[in-house]
């Protein structure tokens, strides 16, 4: 039903809270009772003044009975009823206009909860992904752990009752001394590095992956003076690598020699012009530019434009370690581990060389939709008598238009599966933190 | 004649607190703070019981534990592991791989008195 149809029952429901009858709020506002119930069932549109002096006799803003409750709320929830947990019983989605309507405090407060509970989910999202996979918080709770056993034992001995050498004293009256000294020390570190949310990604990463991705994601992950040629690999990556560890520079450097290369073979004035042509499939662009579509890939992921509107990248190795991360808004990756098996980028180093595309669905409220391309390709020259060592590359493209879209469902995929709610997925790995999905698409 | 313990973990202040209360309790102990020659350690050694940390430089207890109880001659040696982490999945691959007892960092000197006699009795 049309929005400004429900003025008449939104009246109608503001009328009986008040208290008034029919006939009552007629005489007041100074028409008939039989008109206003035309207008109350939704048979006479009101406006004006009549709508003004209804809803001062009311008590409430004209809007609210034109509008109802704001389209914000009525959507948060929607998005609450379609979360809510199964065994709950089912919400009168058919009724929420009403209920937003009638109870608008009860109403807000269960939209604020539902936004509180998706802020939350995000945090624990990120902070599991953190305890699993943070090298220097797992190698810091050992260190402050073994420090807590050592005072333990010492102390207890000191404090047990018996005869204990003056010598044996003194030796664990010192290793309390120095424990306790290495203990506060560790906290100060912990809790530093727990406190750097504020910080630039590069000063929080610990890996020297992840200083990469880190450095990358400061960047924007485009290289305006590469592009142009006013600047060297070598001499972009050491402004760009200054504080990070040495280990993250060399893997900076590589990686922009790689952009550099790219850029010398497919400028982005050409790529742009067959991108205008052909549209951002990078398989066409390919055959068109002639050049491999890995690389294609990574130039179109990396061209000079408005970072809002950049695609998504990933790229594993042979292993399936990921060595490159690129998210955009509706594909988020994991920041530490592997990603998901059931993304294309992992069937497609089943299939080397030929190049692959799925329409990709990530759980969520509403779940977000993407289009991927992915390919493996040798990452090293051809050498005799021996297989290449292959390298898988995804592009990741906002979806098209409703009506670009083929009929087949998306493929359900995630994030990883720690951070996936998605229970029954033959893919899973390890247990899900998350409460499950009413329906996980398998 | 004393039961022989080898202790393998590589801060030496739990070391020591460790070498002190076993050895108090009449246990022979000795320690070694890596990983990577720490099954040539208990061949040479041949103890009869060994703690062993996860945690260790050069291999993992894991790794460790897991060469013992693939030797014939080392498989039913008994072996109470230290860990700094008291997850259930942690445990479970503990007793898994092999581990007699398992027990979690900070663990008080009663326990691991208790444990160790309890893996070989009559020290």
């Amino acid at each position: 039903m049309a929005r400004d149809t429900l003025t008449g029952s939104r009246i109608r429901e503001r009328r009986i809270i008040a208290g008034l009858k029919q006939a009552e709020l007629a005489r007041a506002a100074d028409i008939s009772a039989s008109y206003l119930n035309l207008i109350e069932h939704n048979r006479r549109r009101i406006g004006g003044k009549l709508l003004v002096e209804i809803a001062r006799l009311l008590d409430v803003e004209p809007a609210l009975l034109t509008e109802g409750a704001g389209a914000t709320l009525v959507q948060s929830l929607r998005e609450a009823a379609s979360s809510g947990e199964a065994g709950a019983g089912e919400a009168e989605l058919d009724r929420v206009d009403e209920f937003a309507g009638r109870f608008p405090g009860w109403a807000g407060l269960l939209a604020a909860k539902e936004r509180r509970v998706g802020t939350l989910e995000r945090a624990v999202e990120t902070l599991s992904d953190r305890l699993t996979h943070d090298p220097q918080l797992a190698a810091s709770l050992h260190e402050m752990l073994s420090r807590v056993t050592a005072i333990r034992s010492a102390a207890s001995i000191l404090a047990e009752p018996g005869e204990i050498s003056p010598e044996w004293q003194g030796r664990f009256h010192r290793n309390i001394y120095e424990d306790s000294g290495l203990l506060a020390e560790t906290s100060r570190a912990l809790v530093a590095y727990l406190e750097a949310g504020d910080e630039p990604k590069s000063q929080q990463a610990t890996a020297p992956q992840e200083e990469l991705d880190a450095i990358l994601g400061g960047e924007g992950y485009a290289f305006p003076s590469l592009e142009a040629g006013e600047e060297t690999p070598e001499a972009l990556a050491a402004r760009l690598s200054k504080g990070a560890s040495e280990a993250a520079a060399g893997l900076l450097t590589a990686h922009l020699a790689r952009a550099a290369a790219d850029i010398a073979a497919l400028p982005a004035e050409a790529l742009a012009t067959a991108r205008d042509a052909l549209g951002p499939d990078p398989v066409a662009l390919a055959a068109r530019l002639g050049q491999p579509i890995g690389r294609v890939m990574r130039r179109l992921a990396a061209m000079p434009e408005a970072e809002g509107a950049r695609p998504g990248l990933v790229i594993c190795d042979a292993s399936g370690v990921l060595t490159a991360r690129q998210p955009i808004a509706d594909f988020p990756l994991p920041r530490f581990g592997a990603g998901c098996p059931l993304w294309p980028l992992y069937a497609a180093l089943n299939r080397p060389g030929v190049p692959l595309t799925a329409r990709l669905e990530q759980p969520g409220r509403p779940p977000r939709t993407v289009r991927a391309f992915a390919v493996a390709e040798p990452a090293e020259s051809p050498r005799l008598d021996r297989p290449p060592l292959y390298e898988a590359v995804m592009l990741v493209l906002p979806d098209g238009p409703e009506e670009d879209r083929e009929a087949a469902a998306p493929q359900p995929v995630g994030v990883n599966c720690r951070i996936c709610p998605r229970r029954d997925c033959p893919g899973r790995r390890e247990p899900t933190i998350l409460a499950a999905e009413r329906d996980t698409g398998f | 004649m004393s039961k022989r313990l080898l202790l393998i973990e590589d801060e030496p202040n739990i070391i020591e607190a460790i070498s002190f209360i076993l050895s108090r309790d009449g246990w022979q102990v000795t320690s070694h703070v890596s990983g990577r020659d720490a099954v040539d350690r208990i061949r040479r050694e041949a103890p009869d019981v060994v703690i062993l940390d996860v945690m260790l430089p050069g291999k993992s207890g894991y790794d460790v534990l897991q060469e013992i109880r693939n030797d014939d001659a080392l498989s039913g040696l008994p072996v109470l592991m230290l860990t700094a982490r008291g997850q259930d999945k942690d445990r479970e691959l503990a007793l898994r791989a092999g581990a007699d007892r398992f027990m979690t960092k900070p663990f008080s000197n009663t326990e691991v008195l208790e444990a160790v006699r309890a893996m070989v009795p009559a020290a």
